[in-house]
């Protein structure tokens, strides 16, 4: 009887490349989005409760550790938009040589990127903070 | 279930044997190979061997036939054409899946890191057990399937324009690169077919020839054994014969999808 067969290194040793790196993002992102909606409805129970619950929501979430992980949000956001968009084309049968993933895939990024500092930057502009 | 963390059995030491380069070597360069051998009850391990570039050939397969020939006769692995074509020397190098004899040493930079292909059952060193990955390869039935009676005389004809439909994915050596790079392959590939045998799955699926469109097309409408890729593109950035088996899968989807109307 020989012992089981041992499974050959997989995850450990995978070089990160553009394809699985935006994939594995397109996840995380996924769940950033899903634990920040949770936030959302913090937010807006905290307006439904009156303004004590509100000020104190307000507080948290205006606070430097509540923008930066509001800043986090909407990147997750806005990439996982982006990409979803890619994956919607390749749905369509669309985009599949390598300079055109190679093109999308930076489009995403630098997108995601762009538009982030562009909503902070209308935020800060007009005061919303 | 994704299993992201290998099995105790598993685990590989870093700490192999080191076997270190002749003392008038100029050019050495460092292999870290995986070696696992099935009559000891230990664990994989990481084996170093350094040799002298200038007395080897370009290729990673040459330096592995250097190492077999020269320094350690045990180590064991699948090799045959040495350009490409039968598909045997897949394994992982520099952490990205290719073919030995058309990988050359010098793409690489620092130690040559060699594995066997990801996530598959180690007979030994860098050979896996493709057992089920042949199995799922067959499943697709990958030969013509015909209704009408053959032609009295001469083969079945078909265009230009449809033979070149097939030109591409037909070129598939069954080297197994593409599936063993797909997470989604490593997670679920005893349900999930892979981009091997979906690629295949497709080269008769698009066959002029082929009767069977709609049968394939049956086999192929389930939530894994299809509809598993979620266009990672691992598989096509793998290939060594430059195929594209994401746009082969993604292409079925399609084809799924427009049947429905």
């Amino acid at each position: 009887m020989t012992a089981p067969r041992p499974l050959s290194p997989h995850l450990q040793i995978y070089r990160w490349q553009m394809s699985n790196t935006l994939s594995v993002l397109h996840r995380l992102t996924g769940i950033v989005l899903s634990l920040g909606s949770l936030v959302l409805c913090y937010w807006l129970v905290s307006i439904a409760e009156g303004p004590r619950a509100y000020s104190s929501a307000w507080r948290l979430l205006a606070s430097p550790a509540g923008i930066l992980a509001l800043i986090g949000w909407t990147t997750a956001f806005f990439y996982h938009l982006l990409n979803g968009v890619r994956h919607l084309f390749w749905d369509l049968g669309r985009g599949f040589e390598a300079t055109q993933r190679r093109a999308s895939g930076w489009l995403v990024v630098g997108g995601s990127i762009c538009l982030t500092f562009c909503l902070w930057a209308m935020i800060w502009h007009f005061k919303a903070v | 279930m994704a299993e992201f963390s290998l099995p105790a059995n598993s685990r590989v030491n870093k700490d192999g044997r080191v076997f270190k380069a002749a003392a008038n070597a100029r050019n050495s360069r460092v292999f870290k190979i995986y070696r696992f051998d099935p009559d000891d009850t230990a664990n994989p391990r990481l084996d170093s061997y350094e040799i002298d570039m200038d007395d080897c050939g370009p290729m990673v397969l040459d330096a592995l036939i250097k190492i077999k020939n020269e320094i350690d006769p045990t180590l064991t692995f699948r090799r045959s054409c040495r350009e490409g074509i039968c598909g045997s020397c897949a394994m992982n190098i520099d952490g990205r899946n290719g073919l030995a004899c058309v990988s050359a040493c010098a793409d690489v930079k620092g130690a040559v890191k060699i594995y066997p292909l990801p996530h598959m059952p180690v007979i030994k060193d860098l050979v896996p057990d493709l057992t089920h990955f042949y199995a799922q390869y067959a499943s697709v039935k990958p030969w013509l399937q015909t209704r009408t009676p053959a032609p009295l005389a001469g083969e079945r004809l078909q265009s230009k324009d449809d033979q070149a439909k097939v030109d591409g994915p037909s070129t598939c050596i069954l080297c197994a690169c593409c599936s063993t790079s797909c997470p989604s392959y490593w997670w679920n590939s005893e349900r999930y077919l892979g981009p091997a045998a979906l690629l295949a799955a497709y080269r008769w699926i698009v066959d002029s020839r082929d009767d069977a469109t709609g049968e394939r097309l049956d086999y192929l409408e389930d939530p894994f054994r299809l509809y598993r890729c979620h266009t990672i593109m691992n598989c096509t950035e793998a290939c060594p014969k430059d195929l594209n088996p994401a746009k082969a899968i993604g292409q079925i989807k399609q084809m799924l999808a427009e049947r429905q109307h």
